[in-house]
């Protein structure tokens, strides 16, 4: 990918990096791509002195080198910038490394696993040779830094790294960045580090190259060294506060010799280029992309493009064999220059591009217990052959430790998060609906679970063993069936609960409230029409969309029309309900306004049948907007609407959904009025937490209410100012809706968003009055529920209304042992009514591996998973604890759980040695992000509305969502083939990716920016935005204009694509660079340092690293 | 010389009063012992052609205390343009307008015949007539399609400048705005939760001046608060949306479940319309017209609750005080009636239905305000239908029958003393120096509220003479008594309805004779009977029976002539005969027995018995009976079973009941149809003259009465039994020869041995 290009920016960058901000800037600004780039090589090279000789070499190729000279300035005068940094990566490098290890933690960077050999050898075994010794120092430098192996033992694990690291593969990819850890690793490393010094030295400063390898986590080589240099890496220090000392000075010193000297080797480079290809190519076979930005500056792009081949076979897969002392040996002389390699370290983009790479093609199977699916990332088929597919249930650890004992020695949480209505992709079919007659579901006779492919049928199949509790139970009469002579049952294929992980049941009386089928649902529009919403033109907007959305509500199967039945209100410090009954030539309006006592006033005629009412309603939403065209009022109640919904359902004796469109904080006199409490001043207080505590129970009352009526509330809001979310919500949130936010509502602006996220919220496949039970073999049972749900007991989750977008997180706990033999299994019974009023149970069952050896935990978890559960663990933290607490604890966690690792999987090494397990190595990086989200760290323009916002948001997300809504993706449109349907290869969320000269794309599930450089051929901005220089593309543009050519088209496609895989439909920003809106846009370059605070991805891994490391000694 | 019973006529032609006494003793302790106290039967805006209104307004008596309105009775020096008031000898000068009286050019109220007199106030904003209706949805389909049509007739029958407003009710209250184009609006209330006037304001949004939806009144002055009159629209705007509002009219959605009444908040209902009036269009002439079909059954106000298995509450258990909700409801209702009272509003009740609906607890709104209670099986009658529109029939002059807001305030000269007053009206508690210590009725007072009255309105003033035994009258001397009554009209203007009377004084020891011949036993027995009635309301029945026979014995002893102990020697003057018979089928009637009467009925009938004018109260007390037969011309017969006979065909009228009764042998005759044939046309004739006089009689009454067409023997004969005196009964029946009337089966006393008994105890020197 990008690699390349970013590495090119890189070295713009780069020198802006150590400068961060600065960075850009002049990077940008001033620099012809070479003359910059060289600059910023020598700063990193700096710290890369003692490689670049060996380096040398491929530093020439680094071209980089060229920047020796420069670098060595921009590295001084970063070093300054960083002062702070370099304290750290000085002091603590210099102890951590030399110290060795437990001296010093942040080097950690580290180390690619063979891989860097992997790859070395491919490329060009000579220069590796070459390398080699360098390396060894190169190598030694990053041990000594903290040599970090990251994934060290996943590289282990992985065979296919080997492969994989063929940087191609994925897999590859993690042994192949951390490969280095083994002194072996070193050598390949070397080998490949040699290059991949100077490289990384020179990516380091330069980034971009780095990147190039970096990315390809496999050149972890580049990454040991990075890693060390990143220890030093000032950047990062200047997070990690701690370390303080010299390190500007020596920083900057360092860097400057080193630099320079290494650069000038660099200059050579040509040769080393091949070795960086090299490298690359071991990273990213791919490095494509970023060929063609270097292929300018350097011829060696080309090679990438080559070398890619060649690189994925050498990887080797040796995290442990990494020698450590190497490293120690080496730091000495690297100790100076901390800085870590940017590429070196685990890139989120390759781990993402190599899983699609291995599992994209092949449909994922589910007959084997405890298989771990392909990554979110990655699209993939799924075949029901007895486990529920990924799309309906993921776990952290698809391998369970046996004993509570290995769990709490892990601290990796075992949790499941689950999103029982998931959508599908078209070609998999949807669960089996089984009707097992009036006696209902065949279950278990004690624990009730639900029959399914894991129970035992024994004595002939009259009876079967529950599967969860053992217990024996008799097969119903109806239910009979021979077993053949493997003991299954005859008809296992017939029946899709014996042989499907997902089906659903038919619900009989029994499973019903109050003895009784349930009617059809309702749906009810509420829709606030004080001034602000009439003014703004919302409420125009609202009735003229229903007219035609009121045609495509939620249909079962195949009928012919929705049973749904909707209403309408309208409100602002009254209610208005509306007769619409078909029988009318007029709708009825009938005003409420004893809000203090809420009632509804009609019972007939307020639910109606879309078709049967068609004209009444037209005439309603024609005259709605009129009507109310000159209120002046301005206070809006909110309760009370709520509470008028939940009437109408309760008369009608149904259940349903009521969306509610509402502008303003409820300051009406009536139940639920609330007050401005908005305080800027309580952030990173104790009382923070009070800002996403509701003001009043009263809303959890209420929401307690809706639940058991089933009625499902979901908000439309429209601010221009504090309305507290945190506290409208609460209904929202219990009830299993979704809130959806639009700050400063303009009709010109926010109609498209706002339209489609209606559509589709109106649309979307929705079951009701919904019950969950999550069932467990025993030896573990569900702990703990995060979501958008409410329970009243400690197992069953309630939820008025349940979408198909909308998860739940579940936490499990030993309360017993488990064995290996049989595994854990899970099932999550659902029962719902569909949205035709029928009433169903929804089975997932998902059977787990259980082990003795914490190897084999760390070897089956799920990066992406994980972070699912931490992000909503610590987001609901933040209701009861200080948001530091919740920081710290998160961190704190973490680093146990990869301590742990280190302590019992990993092989020996030097303790300065950062080794992350292969399934774990993004989650530094992506622990980063969730520790700089809005909710854990706000920036400075970031409202206390909008961090409540979002804190729901996440609450409900799923693994793909806070995937990327966490490490958003990023991707150069100016590199997208205008020919193919595919999406530009993604890029690392660093601004030093970014080239002046190209057009990105990011996306983070809630907004897409379009960010434009200021080099941009004016050709580009003619196509994309109809004007004829960057100048004259206005400011705080939120659409494309519809151009006809290919480039147009191309980008407008791929922003469609985008908002279809997305659930809620994204805000587009258009941000120019260098303009004020950049700020924001940069705020989502997560891997960087933010304004606010966060630290930057190396600067928070060597954090991490020295938090290990405390937590070994 | 006129005869009294011609003065007693021509003043109550010309004045609207009758007084128990013309002649009035000059004490005190004569006039106590008088029995019958000195009161008056008062009808202020009897109809008269020939009296137009006078277009300025009345000269007052400077004595703030005091504010007589010049009159005739007043003495008048042309020279110095002075005039004595009548009442307090105040000394008072014409106004400039007034210059130039002379004794041959006198304003009219100075002239003798003009003692009642109406005087048009030009000033102050004239409002429009409103009308408020309240109606029930909880109706069977038939009863509300008929109430729909009447309503949407009445509306052509309002004036086209009145303002109209619509309230629905059934388990919630809908006020509808009319005001709207388009979408129909109205604002829903629930009926289970009482309401303040400020908080029912607050939400029907009229609290505060919002946009005004000026509806052309440009008469409206610049004091006059703008409204937001969103709910009351005049009917000339809005009569076709409201008659289409009308029309969509739907029967109370909600669904009544087997065993259940449906849930009716006519507490609510009423409590809103009075709080929009009240909000809206205070001290305005203005009636809420409720039509209901039940009883209410939720929320304040509640009769009965919605199991059908608990009935409505009877006699019986108000008695054995069974009856849970009646006193709250009661007193909410009451509270309700003091509100619209106060604003002027007044607040019609038209309930339809065959079971109670709650008049008892109800009636209340209709007594204090001056409204109408209509009591019908359905409103798919004509009882109903024909009554409701009588409603806004117009008088000769083509004005509404209607009056509103009337205050009426009563003078008199210092010799009387006002004790009360019992009719439609609430008491203004104005303390004056004429109102007398003791109550009478509605006492403590000397101006009463009347929020809506008709030309038969009649009110009932009782008298204290307050003059002192030792402190004789001079011979000749007169007392007087003023009536002002200041009303608007229905043409929207103020009036002021001034009548003011005198009658001579005169000792009762020296001038018995005088004092007895000048009794109006009619009016004395109307006044006696609202006292009764009154009393009634708020004793047990056989103590308010005692209290009547003690004065009626009383009254005996003291102006019957007898020989001690000789009943057979008793006997009364003229004036004074037909007093015990209406005593007697007094007590018989529904007013004090309620026996057979619902709590509802007994208070619709002492509701009308209140507020009809003499002739109309008697009627009630005594019902008319005429028979029609071959003999002769129609004649009025005794209302006795012995005037029921085979070959007569009777004509009863009770007020609230017409009966035709046709004898045996005329029944036999026209089951025979000889009327069908020609030769036997004047049986045809005879048949048809009941019904032809029966219909005169429906047409003009208010409430229409209820027509029965019975015969020999038929049950609904039983009205007709049920009045007569039982003369005749199982158990004399053979003592009075068998051709001579019908037998009635009953133990109640006849008139003959009431009239022993009262003999016997008048005559009784142990009395």
């Amino acid at each position: 990918m990008s690699v390349n290009q970013q590495a090119h920016t890189g070295p713009p960058y780069g020198r802006p990096q150590p400068g961060y901000q600065g960075y850009q800037q002049p990077a940008y600004g001033g620099q012809p791509l070479p003359g910059v780039p060289q600059l910023q090589y020598g700063a990193y090279n700096g710290p890369m002195p003692g490689y670049q000789q060996p380096a040398p070499p491929q530093g020439s190729l680094r071209a980089p080198s060229t920047s020796g000279a420069p670098p060595p300035a921009s590295g001084a005068s970063l070093p300054s910038g960083h002062l702070t940094y370099s304290p750290f990566g000085q002091g603590d490098v210099q102890n951590g490394i030399p110290a060795s290890a437990a001296a010093v933690q942040r080097p950690p960077a580290s180390q690619p696993y063979l891989p860097g050999s992997a790859p070395m050898p491919v490329s060009q075994t000579p220069t590796f040779q070459q390398y080699g010794p360098p390396p060894a120092s190169v190598q030694q430098l990053s041990n000594h830094m903290a040599g970090m192996t990251i994934g060290s033992v996943a590289a282990s694990a992985p065979p296919p790294a080997g492969l994989g690291y063929g940087p191609p593969t994925s897999v590859p990819p993690v042994s192949g960045s951390f490969s280095t850890t083994g002194s072996g690793l070193y050598t390949p490393y070397t080998a490949s580090q040699g290059p991949p010094p100077t490289s990384v030295s020179q990516s380091l400063p330069l980034a971009q190259p780095p990147f190039p390898g970096a990315p390809r986590p496999p050149t972890m080589p580049g990454p040991p060294l990075p890693g060390q240099t990143v220890a030093g890496p000032p950047t990062t220090q200047p997070n990690h506060v701690s370390s303080p000392p010299p390190p500007s000075a020596m920083s900057g010193p360092q860097p400057g010799p080193p630099m320079s000297g290494l650069h000038g080797p660099p200059p050579p480079t040509h040769p080393p280029q091949p070795g960086y290809q090299m490298q690359q190519n071991g990273s990213f076979g791919q490095v494509r992309g970023p060929q063609a930005n270097y292929g300018g500056t350097y011829p060696g792009t080309p090679n990438y493009g080559s070398q890619p081949g060649p690189p994925p076979p050498p990887k080797r897969l040796d995290p442990d064999s990494i020698p450590s002392p190497q490293l120690n040996e080496l730091p000495p002389q690297q100790k100076p220059r901390h800085r870590i390699d940017p590429d070196a370290i685990p890139s989120p983009i390759q781990v993402i591009e190599d899983d699609r790479s291995n599992c994209g093609s092949e449909p994922f199977v589910t007959g084997v217990r405890g298989q771990v699916p392909p990554l979110v990332t990655t699209d993939f088929l799924v075949k029901d052959q007895g486990n529920a597919s990924p799309r309906y249930i993921r776990c952290t650890s698809y391998n369970i430790p046996c004993t509570s004992d290995m769990a709490k020695q892990s601290q990796v949480p075992l949790a499941a998060v689950i999103k029982p209505l998931a959508t599908l992709r078209p070609e998999e079919t949807l669960p089996y609906l089984v009707d097992h007659g009036e006696s209902g579901p065949v279950r278990c006779n004690r624990c009730k679970a639900y029959m399914c492919p894991f129970m035992q049928f024994i004595e002939g199949g009259r009876r079967f063993q529950c599967c969860f509790c053992s217990c024996v139970t008799e097969v119903p009469p109806h239910y009979f069936q021979h077993l053949d002579h493997t003991g299954k049952r005859v008809d296992f294929y017939d029946r899709p609960e014996l042989s499907l992980g997902s089906y659903e049941f038919l619900a009989t009386v029994d499973y019903c409230k109050n003895n009784k089928f349930p009617s059809p649902p309702a749906f009810i529009f509420m829709i606030d029409v004080s001034y602000n919403a009439v003014k703004s033109g919302l409420v125009r907007l609202i009735c003229e969309e229903l007219k035609s959305l009121l045609d495509y509500l939620p249909r079962e199967g195949n009928m012919e029309e929705s049973a749904i039945r909707v209403g309408f209100v309208t409100y602002n410090k009254v209610l208005h309900f509306y007769n619409v009954k078909s029988s009318l030539a007029q709708p009825q309006m009938m005003v409420v306004s004893d809000v203090a006592d809420m009632f509804v006033p009609l019972l007939d005629g307020f639910l109606v049948n879309v078709n049967e009412s068609r004209t009444v309603i037209a005439s309603l939403l024609d005259q709605i907007p009129e009507m109310f065209a000159d209120t002046r009022e301005t206070e809006t109640v909110f309760a009370p609407v709520i509470q008028a919904g939940l009437e109408a359902l309760k008369a009608a004796e149904c259940a349903g959904k009521l969306f509610i469109f509402h502008t303003s904080l409820p300051i009406a006199e009536a139940p639920g009025k609330l007050k401005n409490r908005d305080d800027k001043k309580l952030i990173n207080t104790d009382k923070e937490k009070t800002l996403f505590q509701p003001q009043t129970s009263f809303y959890n009352n209420l929401a307690k209410d809706c639940v058991a009526q089933g009625c499902c509330v979901d908000l439309f809001l429209f601010p221009n100012q504090y309305l507290d979310v945190a506290t409208l919500g609460v209904v929202t949130y219990q009830t299993g809706g979704s809130i959806y936010k639009y700050a400063y509502f303009q009709l010109e602006t926010d109609q498209d968003r706002f339209l489609n996220d209606l559509r589709r919220d109106v649309q979307k496949e929705v079951g009701f009055d919904a019950v969950m039970r999550v069932r467990t073999s025993t030896g573990i049972r569900a702990t703990d529920f995060f979501g958008a749900f409410y329970m009243s007991n400690t197992t069953d989750v309630e939820m008025a209304g349940l979408d198909c977008d909308k998860t739940i997180t579940v936490e499990f706990k030993h309360d017993d042992k488990l064995s290996e033999d049989s595994g854990a299994l899970l099932q999550c019974a659902l029962l719902y009514t569909s949205c035709a009023g029928q009433r169903r149970l929804r089975i997932h069952n998902l059977s787990l591996n259980c082990c003795t050896q914490l190897a084999d935990l760390y070897r089956n978890c799920e990066t992406d998973t994980l972070i699912n559960y931490l992000a909503k663990y610590a987001y609901r933290g933040v209701l009861s604890s200080p948001v530091k607490t919740v920081r710290d604890a998160l961190v704190n966690q973490c680093a146990q759980i990869l301590a742990c690792y280190r302590k019992n999987c990993a092989s020996p090494s030097s303790a300065g040695q950062l080794i992350l397990p292969e399934c774990m190595k993004l989650l530094p990086v992506y622990l980063n992000c969730v520790l700089k989200s809005d909710v854990l760290q706000p920036g400075l323009e970031v409202t206390t509305d909008d961090r409540a916002y979002i804190r729901q948001l996440v609450t409900s997300m799923d693994v793909a969502e806070t995937n990327v809504f966490f490490y958003p993706r990023l991707l150069p449109l100016t590199k997208a083939d205008v020919d193919s349907d595919s999406l530009p290869a993604a890029i690392r969320n660093s601004e030093e990716r970014l080239s002046k000269g190209d057009i990105y794309l990011l996306e983070n599930g809630l907004n897409i920016f379009v960010w434009v450089g200021v080099n941009v051929q004016q050709g580009l901005i003619q196509n994309l935005f109809g004007v004829s220089s960057f100048s004259q593309i206005s400011n705080g543009l939120s659409t494309l204009p519809v151009l006809e050519n290919p480039f147009s088209k191309k980008v407008r496609s791929i922003i469609d694509m985008l908002q279809m895989q997305r659930s809620r439909y994204m805000k587009l920003i258009i941000v120019k660079q260098e303009d004020k809106l950049e700020m924001l846009f940069k705020h989502f370059l997560v891997e960087d340092k933010s304004l606010s605070g966060g630290a930057s991805y190396v600067d928070f891994l060597c954090h991490m690293h020295k938090e290990i490391r405390q937590l070994l000694s | 010389m006129a005869t009294y019973l011609e003065f007693i006529q021509q003043n109550e032609e010309r004045d609207g009063v009758r007084f128990s006494w013309n002649v009035w003793p000059s004490s005190r302790l004569e006039a106590t012992r008088m029995v019958v106290p000195l009161a008056c039967l008062l009808t202020p805006l009897k109809e008269r052609l020939d009296l137009p209104p006078v277009q300025y307004e009345p000269v007052l008596c400077s004595r703030p205390t005091c504010k007589a309105v010049l009159n005739p009775l007043c003495q008048v020096d042309y020279r110095a343009k002075l005039w004595a008031c009548n009442f307090c000898f105040q000394r008072n000068q014409f106004p400039p307008a007034y210059a130039g009286i002379s004794e041959v050019n006198q304003p009219a109220e100075l002239m003798p015949q003009f003692s009642t007199i109406e005087y048009i106030v030009q000033r102050g904003p004239q409002m429009p007539l409103i009308f408020l209706y309240v109606v029930d949805t909880c109706l069977e389909e038939e009863d509300l399609q008929a109430l729909k049509e009447s309503l949407q007739m009445s509306l052509s029958l309002l004036p086209a400048d009145a303002l109209v407003g619509l309230i629905t009710f059934g388990r919630m209250i809908q006020v509808h705005e009319l005001s709207c184009e388009g979408i129909s609006k109205s604002f829903v209330f629930r009926g289970t939760k009482d309401l303040t006037a400020k908080q029912i304001q607050d939400m029907l949004g009229l609290s505060r001046p919002a946009v005004p939806i000026q509806q052309g009144r440009p008469l409206q002055a610049p004091e006059q608060p703008v409204i937001s009159s969103r709910f009351l629209q005049p009917v000339h705007k809005v009569d076709m949306n409201l008659t289409d509002l009308l029309g969509e009219l739907q029967r109370d959605p909600w669904p009544v479940t087997q065993g259940k009444r449906p849930l009716r908040s006519t507490g609510v209902a009423l409590s809103i319309a009075v709080g929009l009036l009240e909000g809206t269009f205070p001290n305005t002439g203005a009636r809420i017209m409720l039509f209901t079909g039940g009883p209410p059954t939720q929320g304040p106000g509640m009769v009965v609750g919605d199991e059908l298995k608990m009935p409505i509450r009877s006699w019986h258990d108000i008695e054995k005080d069974n009856a849970r909700f009646m006193k709250k409801a009661t007193k909410h209702y009451e509270t309700l009636a003091n509100r619209a009272a106060a604003n002027g509003h007044c607040i019609d009740i038209y309930a339809c239905a065959l079971d109670q609906t709650g008049l008892l607890e109800m009636k209340c709104c209709a007594n204090l305000t001056g409204g109408h209670m209509v009591m019908g099986d359905s409103f798919n009658t004509s009882l109903f239908k024909q009554t409701f529109q009588r409603v806004f029939n117009k008088g000769f002059n083509g004005e509404f029958r209607m009056a509103f807001g009337a205050c009426l305030d009563v003078k008199t000269s210092r010799e009387l003393k006002i004790a009360g007053a019992i009719g439609p009206c609430i008491s203004l508690n104005a303390k004056g120096p004429c109102v007398s210590e003791s109550e009478l009725g509605i006492g403590g007072t000397s101006q009463w509220k009347i929020c809506s009255l008709d030309p038969s309105t009649t009110l009932a003033i009782y008298f204290e003479v307050v003059n002192q035994h030792n402190a004789p009258i001079p011979q000749g001397g007169r007392g007087a008594v003023q009536f002002v009554t200041q009303y608007q009209h229905s043409s929207t203007q103020k009036r002021i309805h001034v009548t003011t009377i005198a009658r001579n004084w005169a000792d009762a020891q020296s001038q018995l004779q005088h004092i007895e011949a000048a009794f109006d036993q009619e009016a004395a027995a109307v006044l006696m009977a609202r006292l009764g009635v009154y009393r009634a309301e708020s004793e047990e029945g056989p103590d308010v029976l005692r209290w009547l026979d003690r004065q009626l014995i009383r009254l005996c002893q003291k102006f019957g002539q007898y020989s001690k102990d000789d009943p057979n020697s008793f006997r009364l003057s003229e004036s004074f005969s037909l007093y015990p018979q209406f005593m007697f089928h007094l007590r018989r009637s529904p007013f004090l027995q309620v026996f057979n009467n619902s709590p509802d009925e007994s208070s619709y009938y002492r509701h009308h018995f209140a507020r009809q004018d003499l002739t109309q109260s008697l009627i009630m007390i005594q019902p008319i009976l005429y028979a029609y037969s071959f003999h002769g011309p129609p004649e009025p017969v005794l209302l006795d079973s012995s005037s029921i006979l085979p070959d007569r065909i009777l004509l009863m009228d009770t007020f609230f009941q017409i009966v035709i009764y046709l004898g045996e042998t005329i029944a036999q005759w026209q089951k025979a149809g000889y009327q069908e044939m020609p030769e036997y046309e004047n049986f045809k004739h005879l048949l048809q003259a009941p019904l032809d006089d029966a219909q005169e009689i429906l047409q003009t009454r208010f409430p229409m009465p209820r027509y029965i067409h019975t015969e020999h023997g038929g049950s609904q004969a039983r009205f007709l039994l049920s009045k007569v005196n039982p003369s005749q009964t199982h158990n004399n029946l053979y003592a009075w020869g068998q051709e001579s009337g019908a037998p009635i089966l009953t133990d109640d006393v006849s008139l003959q041995v009431f009239m022993d008994h009262l003999k016997k105890l008048a005559v009784s020197s142990a009395a």
